[in-house]
């Protein structure tokens, strides 16, 4: 049969359409962008197209740096954190018996189905002053005053003090570690799944233990996939903006939240320009070095 | 020893072994939900130092059976004991047994040498003894070049030998092999067979090896326990399970038979005689007790066949030849008599001729010695 990738005209059909479509709206506008952060911002906040790095030294400057790198920290955290819930989540999901399998992968993705802003003011709702933990937290310590007061210590535990879980730090990469778990579970589930589980068994047989076998022999095994789920949730995490924007307090400004506000408030287009492309160069070399490391994989297996 | 080959034929074989059992199994279950049995009651001693084959068609749950001896798992019901200490709630990994996997499971991530070392290092081996055990096990296995390579640039063989060489280096009390050789082409197939066996008497090392390959258990096992549908049908050495199958099962799944179902019509002279349709009336020797519809069964390298009536007290029927084939050596002829029944006739090509001597469409005489005949009640 003849291969129809080799008929131009139903190859052009096929592929015309989405071509357009991206270079219309995804490559032009981000070669707009990259030419913007070049630019110069004009007295009245308008763009002048120039050939300058004045943006990117910027960038540079430490009150802009330092954002960059908490943005950095931040999205590490949070990554090390999805990891470590989300690969025994996989393992669990990937090694449960096939009939509730499907139901678990469903649990995972289930968030998906409403909005994110709906899903991160649930979360104000659950850490604000007197959110649903605080609320907890003082029936605890209610319950235990009264446990004390019994025993003739009425005055031991003094009275309740809200936390405060909202408008900061934590409160972001809470919020991050929830909106990301998904997309760390489904890549190492997707490589855990197809592991041969015999390799595991081998390792029992040898006489090593669960957490020798889950180390020396599950871990390097699904290396590819938690390289590809600490990818992905390290470069959402590092260009958020909802999740700083609505947790997030003064200490937890992130780059996402400074584009923004070149593009809004501050009317500095080229600034933000060069803010975007930053994080773009950032996840290029990531995804380069991630592409190298599976060539250097692909040489050592061939 | 053809005497007490006679004398074993007319008796039950029981498949005793006097060794000292190292594996007991007693009356072991494995049920996966409601209605499948994988296995069924099952009991068996497998001896100290035994080369034991696990044998029967594709699903009767012979990985079951020792996925069950490693740990892998656990038995609805029944007993197993390894070297004298019951296995119920005993970890794979305390087991004092090592297994070989179908897919070898060799660690792609880890050196040869790392694979081979990883089971004692787990353990916490000293580095140094270590590295003397892995070389010995690597030698033992004919890998002692080959430490340092990946599994991704060994063949499958060499592949098997590390899988083997792993599990060997753990000094076990007993090697389970599940179809260790499936993946290997013929010519492979048949080498490692041998090296097997040259292995297991080199190591002493009880070896039990599950296998749908019924050439492979005969030529390796010193004892093979056939398996049907999750229950045990006989054990026995090859010699005898071949010559004095229990059931019409085993007869057929070992190698090839004649069958030809009949009627008890009575006893004369310590002969059972069968009346079986197309046949004259059959007598042949037999000691046990049978009535009702029974088997009688003949191998087919021990048929003869001629142009004329042998007489004598031998088995004899007329049929003509509807096919045949050629195996280089040794010919395969293919008969019917008269009622359409077919009959299967294997001839050792013995001297170097290539005249056919026989042709499609010739009458000839089949016969056999009443005592080469197989009663089967099962
Ligand atoms: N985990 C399981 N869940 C449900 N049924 C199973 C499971 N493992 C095996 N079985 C069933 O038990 C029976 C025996 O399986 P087993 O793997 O022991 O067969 P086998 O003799 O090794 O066959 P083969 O020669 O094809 O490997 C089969 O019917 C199989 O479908
Ligand atoms: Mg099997």
């Amino acid at each position: 049969m003849e291969d129809w990738r080799k008929n131009k005209l139903v190859f052009w059909i096929l592929y015309l359409p989405p071509t357009a479509w991206l270079v219309l709206f995804f490559t032009i506008p981000l070669a707009i962008v990259w030419v913007y952060s070049f630019g110069e911002r004009g007295p009245l906040g308008q763009t002048e197209i120039a050939i300058s790095f004045a943006n990117y030294i910027r960038s540079m400057e430490w009150t802009n740096l330092y954002i960059i790198l908490k943005s950095i920290w931040i999205a590490t955290v949070t990554t090390a954190i999805c990891l470590l819930i989300g690969f025994p989540l996989a393992m669990g999901i990937a090694f449960a018996s096939a009939r509730y399998r499907n139901v678990l992968l469903l649990l995972v993705i289930l968030p998906f189905w409403t909005n994110l802003l709906v899903r991160t003011y649930a979360w104000i709702a659950i850490l604000r002053t007197n959110g649903h933990v605080n609320w907890f937290l003082e029936w605890v310590h209610g319950l235990l005053a009264g446990v004390f007061g019994l025993l003739g210590m009425p005055d031991v535990l003094g009275t309740f003090e809200p936390l405060q879980l909202l408008y900061n730090q934590k409160a972001v990469i809470i919020g991050l570690v929830y909106v990301n778990l998904p997309f760390v579970v489904l890549p190492l589930y997707a490589t855990l799944e197809k592991l041969d589980k015999s390799f595991l068994e081998a390792s029992l047989d040898l006489g090593a233990g669960q957490w020798r076998t889950l180390f020396s022999v599950t871990a390097p095994l699904a290396w590819p996939g938690i390289v590809t789920a600490a990818m992905l949730c390290f470069i959402l995490s590092l260009g958020t903006y909802l999740t700083p924007d609505l947790l997030g307090g003064p200490d937890s400004v992130m780059i996402g939240n400074l584009i923004a506000q070149q593009f809004g408030p501050s009317r500095d287009w080229p600034f933000g320009s060069a803010l975007s492309f930053l994080l773009m160069y950032v996840t290029f070399i990531l995804l380069w070095i991630r592409a190298f490391a599976a060539r250097g994989e692909k040489g050592k297996l061939h | 020893m053809v005497q007490t080959r006679k004398v074993k034929a007319f008796g039950p074989d029981v498949g005793t072994d006097r060794r000292k059992p190292i594996i007991e199994i007693r009356n072991v279950v494995k049920a996966f939900g409601a209605g499948v049995r994988a296995v069924d009651d099952v009991s068996l001693d497998i001896g100290e130092g035994e080369f034991f084959a696990l044998l029967g068609p594709s699903g009767c749950g012979k990985t079951t059976l020792l996925r069950m001896l490693a740990g892998f798992e656990v038995p609805t019901s029944g007993d197993i004991m390894i070297a004298g200490e019951r296995m119920e709630g005993v970890n794979p990994n305390r087991r004092p047994v090592n297994m070989v996997f179908q897919s070898y499971a060799v660690f792609p991530h880890m050196n040869v040498e790392r694979n081979v070392g990883y089971g004692l290092r787990v353990t916490g081996v000293a580095e140094a003894e270590i590295k003397t055990r892995v070389a010995e096990a690597l030698s033992l296995v004919k890998l002692g070049e080959f430490g340092k390579r990946m599994p991704n640039q060994l063949s499958g063989g060499q592949r098997q030998r590390v899988a083997l060489a792993r599990a060997l280096v753990k000094h076990p009390k007993v090697l389970l092999l599940d179809e260790p050789l499936s993946a290997l082409d013929a010519k492979l197939r048949e080498a490692m067979q041998l090296e097997l066996v040259r292995l297991q008497k080199t190591v002493g090392i009880t070896f039990v090896i599950v296998t749908h390959d019924q050439d492979e258990a005969l030529s390796m096992a010193n004892r093979i326990a056939v398996m049907e549908k999750g229950k045990v049908r006989q054990v026995a050495p090859p010699a005898d399970l071949y010559e004095f199958p229990n059931s019409r099962f085993v007869a057929d799944f070992i190698g090839k038979m004649n069958l030809f179902e009949g009627r008890v019509s009575g006893v004369q002279n310590g002969n059972l005689q069968i009346d079986i349709k197309g046949l004259d009336r059959v007598a042949v020797p037999f000691t046990g007790s049978a009535s009702g519809n029974i088997a009688i069964a003949i191998r087919p390298e021990k048929v003869k066949l001629g142009q004329t009536d042998p007489g004598g007290d031998n088995v004899r029927l007329r049929g003509r030849v509807t096919e045949l084939a050629y195996y280089g050596n040794e010919s395969h002829v293919y008969l019917e008599n008269q009622t359409g029944m077919p009959i299967s006739v294997n001839l050792k090509n013995a001297t170097r001729t290539t005249l056919p001597s026989i042709s499609i469409g010739d009458e000839l005489w089949m016969s056999w010695a009443p005592t080469d005949t197989l009663v089967l009640t099962e």
